[in-house]
């Protein structure tokens, strides 16, 4: 987001006028005790207005990762072109092993730093996690190439208004309805506050659970859209200007 | 002014069009103006071209690009066609004309909205906007006129309407748009695709409804006044 070209004409034959035209908001994963939780909103915007809310930002790769992406969507919808290709290969294979979300990560970093190196980005920020053989792994990737791995990673608004919550309230050993909850006032405080966000949102997990047999179980679910509700009903919300006429 | 007046200007069908799926197949809409900066290139053009029997896209942006970008698919299809030996899916079309926005999408300024129907998944409407983002939609709407339209289409669109009612939401829906985009005007056209096959329908200015402060067309001033006996109140200083 941030990023500005110099853009005279948008309509012209060199990749360096790029500009987005749909594109989606915020998206924040974190770790839990379990696995993984990445949580967005449905809407695809065009400018400023709201265009398109069925766009489904969350998406799993492979068997073992997930994918979350803001930005322009043509270019995710691109990105997931290459990562179709990139698991099939890997599944011809045929020798029992398969990408993992390091792996995934690392390939997606690659992608987009060698694409920003030809002044030819794909305009996105993409929030990659997943479980392998029990390991948690959590990382984002940028347009231009930056990339981390974290305990919990957001793109876009989500890094200014839900990072600092995570900041503060994030644990190692969260359940699963603690992680849910805490996704869930991260995206409430983005409906509130990101004139791009849409109260539609969808949460993938990934999860793997040991069970006293020592069977580990792994899994990977999408949920269902679903809008959260929202607060208005403070008193200083009903009456703004009740001590002072004529402000706002 | 002059500088308005520039026809050298690119062709840009301002434009507002319309897709619909409704419980049997799709109805495409559009309106018919083609605009070269200010002046009107084309007031009758038909912005819902053809690609396959079963499959029209409607046309909205620079008319060059939009004509090119549907004159190729509609050659990759008809090869593909062949090939196939049965008709090509709406999927399909609506894939290749993602693949030249998407490619092209540093050149191209051009949205469109592919419709149509096919024996696996009956109607089908594909939005395709500017950058080559692919969206499968129970309707869609685009160009111009169509920022006049979102709270209309809100409120109005069901699932799983009728042929009639479909086609009547389109035609009333560019008639709005027609009325407050200036981009947008002519006819309405519209085209259904269905099981059955392909119908197009007309609609001309004197079949549309009328809206908020626009008036009934009349001939001459002098159908309304009548004759001279019943001339008018004689002005005041």
């Amino acid at each position: 987001m941030g990023y500005k070209f110099v853009i005279l004409r948008p309509y012209c034959a060199s990749p360096l006028t790029m500009v987005p035209y749909v594109t989606g908001t915020s998206v924040i994963g974190i770790k839990y005790k379990d696995g993984i939780l990445i949580a967005a909103d449905m809407g695809g915007s065009y400018g400023s207005t709201l265009r398109y809310k069925s766009i489904e930002r969350l998406k799993a790769i492979g068997k073992h990762s997930l994918l979350g992406a803001s930005g322009e969507i043509s270019d995710f919808q691109e990105l997931l072109r290459y990562l179709d290709e990139l698991i099939l290969y890997d599944n011809m294979w045929d020798d029992g092993n398969s990408l993992g979300p390091k792996e995934v990560h690392s390939y997606l970093t690659r992608v987009m730093y060698n694409r920003r190196n030809k002044f030819n980005p794909l305009w996105n920020s993409v929030v990659l996690g997943g479980v392998k053989n029990g390991q948690k792994y959590l990382g984002m990737v940028n347009m231009i190439g930056v990339h981390y791995q974290d305990n919990h990673v957001a793109t876009g608004f989500g890094n200014h208004l839900a990072v600092p919550i995570l900041r503060d309230e994030w644990r190692e050993d969260l359940s699963f309805e603690e992680g849910i909850k805490l996704l869930e006032k991260c995206m409430r405080v983005l409906i509130y506050r990101d004139r791009s966000a849409v109260n539609k949102l969808q949460v993938v997990e990934e999860w793997v659970v040991q069970s006293i047999a020592k069977i580990t179980e792994e899994g990977v679910s999408i949920s269902p859209p679903y809008s959260l509700k929202t607060f208005w009903e403070f008193s200083a919300f009903k009456n703004p200007t009740a001590g002072a006429a004529g402000s706002w | 002014m002059e500088k308005n007046l520039d026809f050298n200007a690119p062709h840009s069908m301002g434009t507002t069009i319309i897709g619909v799926t409704y419980n049997g197949g799709v109805v495409l809409g559009a309106d018919s103006r083609t605009s070269t900066g200010i002046y009107v290139a084309n007031r009758a053009s038909d912005k819902i071209t053809q690609l396959t029997d079963n499959v029209y896209v409607c046309r909205s942006g620079s008319a060059a690009d939009s004509q090119i970008v549907s004159d190729y698919v509609r050659y990759f299809l008809h090869q593909h066609t062949i090939q196939l030996g049965q008709p090509a899916t709406v999927k399909v079309a609506a894939n290749l004309v993602r693949l030249l926005a998407y490619n092209n999408k540093n050149m191209l300024q051009t949205g469109l909205i592919v419709g149509g129907w096919d024996k696996y998944d009956g109607g089908k409407i594909y939005g395709i906007p500017l950058g080559g983002t692919l969206i499968e939609q129970p309707f869609a709407i685009g160009g111009s006129g169509s920022s006049y339209l979102y709270g209309f289409f809100d409120q109005a669109w069901r699932e799983g309407m009728t042929k009639d009612e479909a086609e009547q939401l389109v035609v009333k829906a560019v008639s709005l748009a027609i009325a407050r985009d200036g981009a947008s005007g002519g006819v309405v056209r519209t085209v259904i695709i269905n099981s059955e096959g392909v119908t197009r329908n007309f609609y001309p200015g004197d079949k549309l409804p009328l809206w908020h402060e626009e008036l009934e067309p009349q001939n001459s001033l002098l159908d309304i006044w009548g004759t001279p006996a019943a001339s008018p109140e004689p002005m005041r200083e």
